[in-house]
């Protein structure tokens, strides 16, 4: 790895998304519009709002990023600039993080809009600071790349790729807690919940929610979702090949 | 050391095709060397074996001295694919300083190789809005910038217009003066003269490795189109 072609490689990928004014206004702009939704949905329940957007603040960016970098490397599989970059001293860490920290940086903008916006316009209330809801949304984002990264190497084309969102993303959401508690689940659906990142991040999320200082099960939720992270990294590194049939 | 590429026995299969049977050549340093053949004839698999891309069955690739595909390798060699490689979504300089980065080369080397290309004045057009020849010409920049030791072109010249045909392959020839070794495949005959060797294959066999004087010579012809042809049916009756 070096820094200079990782350095490189994150100002390329940020360029091509500037290149692109619509799919930044919709990063910030849908999120908002979502919440919006949510808030006037639960008008008159404003715990119920607080529950609901705490958890959409940090599920959303794992999800929109885990789509943007399936779509994103499957582009450099077909167009064969992936084929010719590894043909190059870049390293398959320098683009692996180089996507991680590129979207990262993005899904840091869009968790800051969406939580001013909660915060501040919705009246969203936690007990625990705004900052720990943002680094979580951040933490979630850098997983969704590096699950997309991965799972890009088992799609051939768009079509493929976009229907890996439903089978990676939706069984997470339906059993991180947010429909069902966990602890009220079957047995063995709590078990398929209990390895599934996700759980982790919507728990430390709901411990921001309800503490006022960090506890240790926030920070214990925190290193599940990172390790996870290098876990899905080093994944996506093993389908990269320099040599293919 | 005389070789810049040695290619021994080399087999492969892609799918259950065999693609390539047991092909042996050299390549001479500080050369201009044409792979001719008609397509599907197995140049590209040849060529990104050389690069060290193509999974191989058998058989061995030594480039500048190492084994094809090793990691010194990486910074001596530029490639360039069939299909334009470089991204639709970023201009030309981007794309070539991007290139260019990779390698630890400046900006400066990175606009004189789109100079060189003849895309100054298109260098902050976005690559999606390029035309076809263009586009090509925005991936050639990137593989020829820094003088890379060992040039591997995948038709380079197709779809440009003769003016700027002509100046490429001056270009190769230059690069070539300086002691770059350059493999360039063309599917256009008119091209093979320009080469100082040509390897001509078919079907994933070899069938003439020498000067096009010489192949012209062996043929008794001195158009290599029909020389081609000819050694093409000396081959299928022997």
């Amino acid at each position: 790895m070096s820094f200079r072609i990782l350095g490189a490689t994150i100002v390329r990928i940020l360029r091509q998304l500037l290149h692109d004014p619509r799919t930044i206004a919709m990063l910030i702009v849908v999120p908002a519009l979502l919440l919006t939704l949510v808030y006037f949905m639960y008008d008159d329940q404003p715990a119920v709002f607080d529950r609901i957007a705490l958890v959409m603040l940090g599920v959303f960016p794992f999800v929109i990023m885990f789509l943007v970098t399936s779509i994103a490397m499957l582009r450099e599989r077909t167009t064969g600039t992936l084929e010719r970059l590894l043909t190059t001293p870049l390293g398959k860490l320098d683009l692996l993080f180089g996507y991680g920290v590129a979207f990262g940086l993005a899904a840091a903008v869009q968790a800051s809009v969406a939580a001013g916006l909660a915060y501040w316009l919705f009246d969203l209330d936690t007990a625990g600071s705004t900052w720990l809801v943002i680094l979580i949304a951040v933490i979630n984002a850098v997983l969704g790349v590096a699950l997309g990264l991965f799972c890009s190497a088992f799609a051939r084309t768009e079509f493929q790729a976009v229907q890996f969102m439903p089978v990676v993303a939706v069984p997470q959401i339906l059993l991180c807690g947010l429909f069902v508690s966990r602890e009220q689940m079957a047995g063995w659906l709590e078990a398929i919940s209990n390895v599934l990142p996700l759980s982790y991040a919507v728990e430390a999320l709901q411990q921001v929610g309800a503490n006022t200082d960090p506890t240790a099960t926030l920070w214990r939720d925190i290193a599940v979702v990172s390790g996870c992270v290098v876990v899905a990294l080093v994944l996506a590194a093993a389908t990269l090949r320099r040599r293919t049939a | 050391m005389t070789s810049a590429i040695e290619v021994q026995d080399l087999i492969v299969e892609r799918g259950k095709r065999r693609v390539l049977h047991g092909l042996t050549c050299t390549i001479p340093r500080g050369s201009v060397t044409g792979l001719l053949g008609p397509s599907g004839s197995g140049k590209t698999t040849l060529m990104r074996a050389i690069v060290g891309v193509q999974v191989v069955a058998s058989g061995s690739i030594t480039v500048l001295g190492e084994p094809a595909g090793s990691a010194p390798l990486r910074s001596k060699v530029g490639y360039l694919t069939q299909a334009p490689s470089v991204y639709a979504d970023l201009t030309v300089r981007e794309n070539a300083r991007y290139f260019a980065s990779l390698y630890g080369y400046d900006a400066a080397t990175a606009d004189r190789a789109i100079a060189d290309v003849g895309l100054a004045k298109a260098s902050r057009q976005l690559v999606a809005t390029l035309s076809g020849g263009q586009r090509s010409r925005a991936s050639l920049a990137c593989a020829i910038m820094g003088e890379p030791e060992l040039l591997v072109l995948d038709e380079p010249t197709v779809g440009q217009d003769p003016v700027l045909r002509d100046e490429l392959w001056k270009q190769f020839h230059d690069l070539a003066g300086k002691g770059a070794t350059i493999l360039v495949s063309s599917h256009v005959m008119d091209e093979a003269g320009r080469c100082e060797r040509l390897l001509l294959i078919r079907e994933g066999a070899l069938i003439a490795d020498d000067t096009p004087s010489a192949v012209r010579e062996r043929a008794g012809t001195d158009d290599l189109d029909e020389a081609f042809l000819r050694l093409i049916r000396a081959q299928v009756a022997a």
